[in-house]
């Protein structure tokens, strides 16, 4: 190897490519390990986990954390949970922001400026200083430990972002396509219908996914607003608490950890280049 | 609109109502209104009504005996005076704008370097660190913190296992959430994990639109690998720099979750930052009305942050349309 000597160009851009890539390995290795650390764990029998040097990989790898994960009291009810008040966030949240969406997008009137000023301002909205006053307000109107309740935060926290990239999809979408739909006779509601929603689907599918995200992986609201009714618990919380529900049983956390975060994990490579691009341009808009 | 819908010539009705007497009829179409309204009524009810509260139970005397009751007296500024007198609430903020500096300057430092290296490397390697970066990216949060958990651990933990065969053999049986600079650096090393993928793939983004010729010309004016990126990439991409940054800030100086769960704020409040503080003063202590003068504050401290990257939305805004 001559990655140390330098003596003329060419080596040295040979050694700079070698010292590159090894360096991109280097960071790809410490960045994927803790991920990976979680699957191997998962997978790893418990003498394999308690032994005193770590192996790598499991040698023999075994189901019986998930099956102890899968079988911890509430397990399903917390899957549902969480599950629902994913779903129906997102769904609403999707519904809501179409029709704010198009007005944005396709109509000109008196304050849409202001009202874009707001989704902007509202997509940075400080939810962490909103817990106090939010457990206080479920406090009075007895909507603590109601899943009502926790659908509402979570719908307006995706609410504002998925107004900005949805109008970012509907304005890619020509006009011109939807002026052709009603010269041939459509009404405004069916041209939209039969034109538009088919051209804005992939759209749809990558701005739900932002808000399923959000949503399945909150953790600071559930944790204030549900409080007795440990029946109404989701996911994060219930991970968060697997001291309690798994003591030291390393493998059986990770295997949670692992069913928790797959669903997240599995969408997001699925759809990983269009979310990035997506992420992306959201980002750099807002 | 509907009486619309058979005109051939789509953009003569744009024109019409532009007429120089008068007021545009459009202006009284209801339908943008109507379709906007759900989301306004949205934003009212859950977002200024409780920010709204926040506001005002920071100004009243409510606790315990008033989140049962009911009653709660207005009390100026004194739930405000308390907190400014508290030394503690300093060392809070004091702790916070330290938590947020080391993060965010790790953060984009090491984030600049990746986005580089992105750049430059063959396409096989470079699909394949950003694969990890969009994995670890998607990552949920308290996955995260679970597995950091397990990483740490002071016995069976494979990071003390590392360290130890790496010849420090004092972190043998080190534990890390117990001792608070230790735990602080544990957080760190959690959020910047967590937040270097969106910021090296968004600077990656940028870099990838700077024309190759005006690296060409830099190096054949003999410019080193650090006057280009001086220069060249840097300028070229401030703006950049200025949203990931200021991103950053925003999301590390509220950042609650991985705290609250690794360490409650502990030991010995050394993690406690802001957004815990408010939280403990408030759930632990029952201080509603303390915990929401701090949730204000910390409210007033982020805008900062917060109105600088609203202009520059705005200012991309006003670019597009």
């Amino acid at each position: 190897m001559r990655t140390r000597t330098r003596p003329g160009r060419r080596p040295a851009v040979r050694a700079g490519r070698i010292a590159l890539n090894t360096a991109a390995a280097a960071v790809l290795a410490v960045m994927i390990f803790p991920v990976y650390w979680m699957f191997a764990t998962a997978f790893k029998p418990a003498a394999e986990i308690q032994s005193e040097t770590p192996s790598l990989w499991p040698a023999h790898p075994t189901l019986e954390h998930f099956a102890a994960a899968v079988g911890a009291d509430g397990f399903w009810t917390f899957w549902r949970n969480s599950l629902a008040v994913t779903a129906a966030a997102v769904l609403l949240a999707l519904a809501v922001s179409l029709l704010s969406a198009f007005a944005v997008a396709r109509m000109r009137w008196r304050g849409r400026g202001p009202f874009i000023v707001m989704v902007f301002a509202a997509q940075m909205a400080p939810w962490e200083a909103l817990l106090v006053p939010m457990f206080i307000i479920a406090r009075d109107t007895e909507l603590l430990d109601s899943l009502a309740m926790l659908t509402g935060v979570y719908f307006m926290i995706t609410l504002p972002f998925t107004i900005v990239t949805l109008r970012g999809f509907l304005a890619a979408v020509p006009a011109e396509v939807e002026e052709a739909a009603l010269v041939d006779g459509c009404t405004r509601l069916a041209a939209f219908r039969r034109v538009v929603f088919p051209l804005l689907a992939p759209g749809l599918m990558a701005t739900s996914l932002f808000g399923f995200i959000t949503a399945w992986n909150e953790f600071a609201f559930v944790n204030v607003l549900i409080i007795k009714d440990q029946g109404k618990r989701t996911l994060p919380v219930w991970l968060s608490s697997f001291r309690d529900v798994f003591g030291t049983d390393w493998g059986a956390t990770m295997a949670a950890a692992t069913l928790f975060a797959l669903p997240v994990l599995v969408v997001f490579l699925f759809l990983q280049r269009r979310v990035g691009a997506g992420m992306i341009a959201g980002a750099v808009k807002g | 609109m509907p009486a619309a819908t058979r005109t051939p010539a789509p953009p003569r009705r744009r024109q019409t109502p532009r007429a120089p007497t008068g007021r545009p009829r459009r202006r009284r179409n209801p339908w943008p209104y109507l379709l906007i309204a759900p989301a306004v009524a949205g934003g009212v009810f859950l977002l200024l009504y409780p920010l709204l509260r926040a506001a005002t139970i920071s100004f009243q005397h409510f606790r315990m005996g008033e989140l049962i009751r009911g009653g709660a007296e207005l009390v100026g500024l004194d739930n405000y005076r308390e907190l400014l007198a508290a030394e503690e609430f300093w060392a809070v903020t004091l702790r916070t704008f330290a938590w947020t500096a080391v993060n965010v300057v790790l953060i984009v430092g090491i984030s600049t370097g990746v986005a580089l290296m992105l750049a430059r490397l063959g396409r096989r390697m470079r699909v394949a660190l950003m694969s990890a970066l969009a994995l670890v990216w998607a990552t949920p949060v308290i996955a995260a913190t679970t597995i950091f958990q397990w990483l740490f651990q002071s016995e069976l933990g494979v990071v003390n296992w590392v360290l130890t065969r790496l010849g420090f053999g004092s972190f043998q049986g080190y534990s890390w959430f117990a001792d608070g600079g230790a735990m602080f650096g544990v957080l760190v090393t959690l959020v910047v994990w967590q937040s270097v993928p969106f910021a090296a793939l968004t600077l990656y983004a940028g870099l990838t639109t700077i024309p190759a010729e005006l690296y060409e010309s830099a190096r054949i004016d003999g410019g080193t690998g650090r006057q280009i990126f001086a220069r060249v990439t840097f300028p070229i991409l401030r703006p950049m720099f200025a949203l990931v940054t200021s991103l950053e800030v925003i999301w590390v100086f509220k950042c609650f979750p991985q705290i609250w769960v690794l360490s409650q704020g502990g030991p010995d409040d050394a993690t406690t930052t802001l957004p815990v503080y408010a939280f403990k003063v408030a759930r632990v202590l029952h201080r509603y009305d303390l915990g929401s003068a701090v949730a204000m504050l910390t409210v007033a401290i982020l805008a900062v942050a917060l109105v600088g990257n609203l202009r520059r939305m705005l200012r991309q805004e006003g670019n597009e349309s």
